[in-house]
């Protein structure tokens, strides 16, 4: 039922010259990325920005409509800005950080997401997901007609795939008839139906919760402040549970928890939720249906998310139940951390083997996110007697008794993961900060203007080293950048006297520290100071190449 | 310490729930109840101060309505 239509055909089917090919001679492209939604279109943008040629296929023509994520965490905007989209996304978005919890009538909880200052990005922004496909799609496009090699094929749907040693061969049908197109590596971002996994037979495991829930996004003037409101068996919704969100343009996303035995027809006919709605907010609030569609939620994922040449990123690798918003932050998260190993490879920089990691980091984090919204489900929909016996008895004693507030789960929402086991991961030193440890993703702090204004404005997109209150020794490189193994280290010098809350995130009681940074900003190694052949060491370590006999430089 | 701590003294609550319900997932409702009883006289036991277990009782009953908890 979209009534507020984005569908509007932003990448129209178009004929390729590789439609014309001899079938003996198809196209060999680098990098194919299958679906052009917000994983494929964050991998793509980020592949181009690296020099590396990409095709996207999508069977659409144009941005899906509908009520998906809606919203996006801090990690999600500091990847996008990272891309060129996180202005338009801040600016566009609605900035929340406080979530309320209700039972029945009453508030039992209330929380704040950021209680510490000093971030370019709030802990979250809700927007239709339909904005940040936009936004990323226009990126593409920008990014095209300033030179990219970034082509965007709507109406190409992938009907066949055979994988070889060292690409892989996808048969394409299109409103002109099929053709044939190689790549030395396939990206699968087409989403929890992955036409590309089923293509390949490989399992999708996981839990289904046994409940249904409408989800409506609503048009309406309500002076309703922007934050989260949770409630367990309110009066409008008995025995069940409900979650009023706000998006831009005066839309509200409103889940309620429908209960397993359904008639899922009729609960969507406008004649049954419109009463639903009214009883939620009151019989003077008037309001249009901008959609409302019926889900069950489930969790799973494939046991490995790279297949040789075949990488899975997104909903097509894993899937979460919605409470927490950690499907689409999870996905940019896979984006972020595959781009620049999969450049890194093609440029010959880097092992096959360094996409192994993504593999490995990714999946712990997909793993956290489902454990933390199967967690959730099971809170908010307990699957026995038993359970819901203490659920209810945590919900008895939350008013009185603070032990029981940080029981009561309504989602724990999207948190970067941070990747301490990770093959990737270099040395640390211990008196530094645990927050900023090596797999950690950087915490971003205000820099004068004069250095960027914000840390992670500057950070990103190579390997980068930075140094805080440290003179690099005399004998070394005193530049802006220099190489280890034909990669470009570039140094970014702070001092705790123009970034006071380098202090407390970088340094702790230490008095200089040295963090090598990967590209997708995460903590690869530090000390607290410099040593040529220690950092050495650790690139190698992050981009899983077998390290050379340390020797100091002469 | 003769106060019984309702302040959250937890690490990872969210996995000591997870842990406590996965422990009934084999267990039909009478079994259930038997093991919750079991549970109260273990931890009881180790809190051995019937000061601060007097407070529990206290804080869990009035916290709890007449009739509304059934299996």
């Amino acid at each position: 039922m979209p009534l507020n239509s984005q569908s509007e055909l932003l990448y129209p089917y178009r004929r390729s010259p590789d439609q014309d090919r001899a079938l003996s001679a198809p196209a060999r492209k680098p990098v194919i990325i299958v679906g052009a939604g917000p994983i494929g279109l964050t991998v793509a943008i980020d592949l181009a920005l690296k020099g590396i040629p990409v095709v996207i296929l999508d069977e659409a023509e144009g941005i899906g409509v509908g009520s998906r994520a809606i919203c996006f965490s801090r990690r999600t905007l500091e990847i996008l800005s990272r891309l060129g989209c996180g202005d338009q996304m801040l600016e566009k978005g609605v900035q929340w950080n406080t979530g309320r919890v209700f039972r029945k009538d009453r508030q039992i909880y209330e929380f704040n997401l950021s209680p510490e200052q000093g971030f370019k990005h709030p802990a979250f922004i809700n927007l239709q997901q339909y904005y940040m496909e936009g936004y990323l799609a226009a990126r593409v496009q920008e990014l095209a007609a300033r030179g990219a090699t970034l082509d965007l094929r709507g109406g190409n749907k992938v009907t066949a795939l055979e994988c070889f040693d060292d690409y892989v061969s996808l048969e394409i049908t299109t409103p002109d008839g099929p053709y044939t197109i190689e790549a030395d590596w396939l990206i699968a971002c087409d989403g929890p139906r992955s036409t590309i996994r089923s293509l390949m037979q490989l399992d999708f495991k996981g839990r289904v919760f046994e409940d249904n829930f409408l989800i409506a996004d609503v048009v309406m003037k309500a002076d309703f402040p922007t934050e989260r409101w949770f409630w367990f068996d309110p009066p409008f919704n008995p025995g069940q549970s409900a979650l009023l969100h706000k998006q831009p343009d005066n839309v509200w996303r409103i889940d309620f928890q429908l209960g397993w035995d359904i008639d899922r027809e009729a609960v969507i006919r406008p004649e049954n939720v419109i009463p639903r709605i009214e009883a939620m907010l009151g019989p003077d609030v008037t309001f249009e249906l901008e959609w409302v569609s019926v889900y069950t939620f489930q969790c799973c994922s494939m046991q490995r998310y790279r297949h040789n040449r075949v990488l899975f990123a997104g909903d097509s690798a894993h899937q979460v139940s919605p409470f927490g918003a950690r499907g689409a932050n999870g996905g940019v998260q896979d984006a972020d951390n595959l781009a620049w190993k999969l450049a890194l490879v093609i440029a010959g920089k880097a092992p096959a083997a360094l996409l192994d990691s993504y593999d490995s980091e990714r999946r712990q984090g997909a793993d956290e996110n489902i454990l933390n919204s199967t967690r959730a489900t099971d809170f908010i929909t307990p699957k026995s007697p038993i359970s819901r016996l203490f659920r209810d008895a945590v919900l008895d004693l939350v008013e009185q008794a603070p032990f029981a507030r940080p029981l009561v789960n309504s989602g724990r929402l999207s948190v970067p993961a941070i990747y301490d086991e990770s093959p990737l991961n270099g040395a640390d030193d211990p008196s530094l900060p645990t927050a900023t440890r090596p797999g950690a993703p950087l915490v971003d702090l205000p820099l004068p203007d004069a250095l960027g204004s914000w840390l992670l404005k500057r950070a990103g997109g190579r390997f980068q080293l930075l140094v805080i209150d440290h003179d690099i020794p005399a004998k070394e490189p005193q530049g802006d950048t220099f190489e280890v193994s034909g990669i470009d280290i570039a140094i970014v010098r702070l001092s705790t006297t123009n970034a006071p809350l380098a202090r407390p995130r970088y340094l702790g009681n230490a008095a200089s520290a040295v963090y090598l940074i990967r590209p997708d900003q995460h903590v690869a190694a530090r000390w607290t100071s410099y040593n040529r052949s220690a950092i050495t060491a650790a690139l190698h370590t992050a981009i899983a190449t077998v390290s050379e006999p340390l020797s100091e430089p002469a | 310490m003769n106060k019984l701590n309702i302040d959250a003294n937890l690490d990872d609550p969210d996995g000591f729930y997870a842990q406590l319900l996965a422990l009934h997932e084999p267990l039909d409702e009478a079994a259930s109840h038997a093991l919750n009883a079991k549970l109260v006289l273990i931890l009881a036991n180790h809190i051995g101060n019937r000061e601060v277990i007097t407070q529990a009782f206290d804080l869990a009953f009035k916290s709890t309505p007449r009739s509304s908890h059934t299996f």
